[in-house]
């Protein structure tokens, strides 16, 4: 029995058959997308966790969990999506996408279920490590194992495929919310807040959930391509036709030129995400605007939902269009258009345009997106199909990193406006600049990106087993 | 769908029919789009 499971996992039980369609394999990615991309409504814990013993949101008793004991679960989390992607990715070329997503799938699901322990115990150590530690080795390891088929299985469309998946990463959050809000509110009665059983059914429900996409996903098999598809000689010097290994992709520049475009696109999407609520309601204010005119914070909280929205819808569009544009002017369109609209963002707030800045905050969401979607397609254009997922995983401690010193820099730059004694928009200009700042070193990160050396190819007889 | 044990997938597997195609993207469709919804009706009440 014990065999028989462990070999419905094997990559070699996984190549699809003639007349598999590959429309499956989407869906499939989705559903594990869907289901870590809770971790981005993680913060929506934040105020029942810190009153588990006092009962009240608005009077957190001394032994109470404090703000900053819970920002720490989403840290751990994040460091470690980043990590587990680096190291596990190598492993998941190995074994393929099946074994991988029940990894991601036990992990997830059973970090929920430790940290309801954690909760239940109110032991914080214990939700460290079952979401953090645990559920942040499901994400990362989720989060890249179907990336490397769905370049696979779309090789005349990388960008919409990968887009496709990573869009649920985005809307995995949008669904997580919610249903945390309802769970909690159906289970208030039965444990503090009701936040324990709530891990344990979000945990139970993550882990059936992402079982769809464990036994939907297929590889194709070797030398397979889609009906009629003709795969370009050389169409750009910028789409290589050859492989690259992780391990050799980790000592080309063009790496870490990609690494520094990843981690400045975040770090600047991140600018907005952490002050788009308080700079609304900050700068278009009953004050600014007129009496009951003003952005109230469930007008806020719906332009916080707003952004997310685009976040998810960018994610689809410019990885979609990254396909007929071109990866690296995808990139330039990111930061070109981007270092304008955050350098605008100052302006639109003091001005009191308010439509204006809605729609500029929701382009630069979108491109935000759009960064996470295109850079599966453009590591598969520098560095071939074959270890992609691999090296998308070592890449993303890119985002590990900005995730963690984005948010510290922007509540910086804004906490020390504040305490000069400035207010409204003004508190937030140096907020948008520094991250025009950031778009820069980015812009020239993209430009400076080449094709790789052929040096650091994989001979062809070596790169045939790895297909698939 | 899945592969029956002991046997290659690649020759037992049935070809997937448009329906399967239609129920799996159903599976992810809906919550997605309730997600989407839900953010959606959050989202309205910064033009009211």
């Amino acid at each position: 029995m014990a065999d028989n499971s462990a070999s419905l996992l094997d990559r070699s039980r996984t190549v699809a058959g003639p007349g598999y369609n590959r429309w499956l394999v989407p869906p499939a990615a989705l559903a594990i997308h869907l289901a870590i991309g809770q971790a981005y409504a993680f913060s929506v814990f934040k105020k029942p966790m810190g009153a588990l013993i006092s009962g009240n949101v608005d009077a957190p008793a001394p032994d109470d969990w404090t703000a900053g004991q819970l920002a720490v679960i989403f840290s751990i989390a994040i460091v470690l999506l980043g990590l587990s992607a680096a190291v596990f990715g190598k492993w998941l070329e190995r074994v393929g996408p099946r074994k991988a997503m029940m990894a991601s799938a036990l992990c997830f699901g059973g970090g929920f279920l430790i940290a309801s322990l954690g909760v239940h115990l109110h032991q914080i150590w214990l939700v460290y490590f079952g979401y953090g530690f645990v559920g942040g080795c499901g994400l990362g390891i989720g989060y890249i194992s179907p990336v490397s088929t769905l370049i696979k299985w779309f090789p005349d469309r990388p960008g919409v495929a990968t887009g496709m998946a990573i869009m649920g990463f985005g809307g995995g959050a949008m669904i997580g919310s919610p249903l945390a809000v309802a769970l909690m509110a159906q289970f208030k009665d039965m444990a503090p807040m009701g936040v324990a059983p709530t891990f344990i059914v979000m945990g139970l429900i993550y882990l059936a959930f992402m079982m769809f996409g464990v036994f939907t996903i297929r590889v194709p098999a070797e030398g397979w391509k889609p009906e009629g598809y003709v795969a370009p000689v050389t169409s750009s010097a910028l789409i290589t036709t050859a492989n690259v290994d992780a391990d050799n992709a980790i000592k080309t520049p063009q790496f870490w030129l990609l690494w520094v475009v990843l981690c400045m696109n975040v770090t600047a999407g991140i600018g907005v995400l952490e002050s788009a609520s308080p700079l609304i309601q900050e700068s278009f204010s009953d004050a600014a605007m007129g009496a009951g005119r003003g952005v109230t914070a469930a007008a806020a909280a719906g332009f916080v939902g707003l952004l997310s929205l685009f976040n998810l819808l960018g994610r689809f569009f410019w990885s979609s269009a990254s396909d007929k544009l071109g990866r690296k002017p995808t990139y330039m369109i990111y930061f070109g258009l981007g270092i304008a609209l955050y350098a605008l963002v100052p302006t639109l707030a003091a001005s009191a345009s308010l439509t204006l800045f809605v729609v500029v905050c929701c382009v630069i969401m979108s491109m935000y997106g759009g960064g996470f979607a295109t850079i599966p397609a453009y590591l598969r254009d520098m560095f071939g199909t074959m270890q992609v997922g691999a090296i998308h995983g070592r890449l993303l401690t890119a985002w590990s990193t900005a995730g963690i010193l984005g948010p510290l820099l922007v509540n910086y730059l804004r906490d020390n406006q504040k305490a000069k004694g400035l207010t409204g928009a003004a508190a937030y200009e140096s907020v948008f600049y520094t991250m025009a700042g950031v778009l820069v070193v980015g812009f020239i990160a993209n430009i400076l990106v080449t094709a790789v050396s052929e040096r650091y190819h994989v001979k062809k007889a070596a790169a045939a087993p790895a297909g698939a | 769908m899945n592969p029956q044990p002991n046997s290659h997938p690649s020759n037992s597997e049935e070809p997937s029919s448009a329906m399967s195609v239609a129920l799996a993207w159903l599976f992810v469709g809906v919550p997605l789009a309730w997600g989407v919804s839900q953010t959606f009706i959050k989202a309205l009440a910064l033009f009211n």
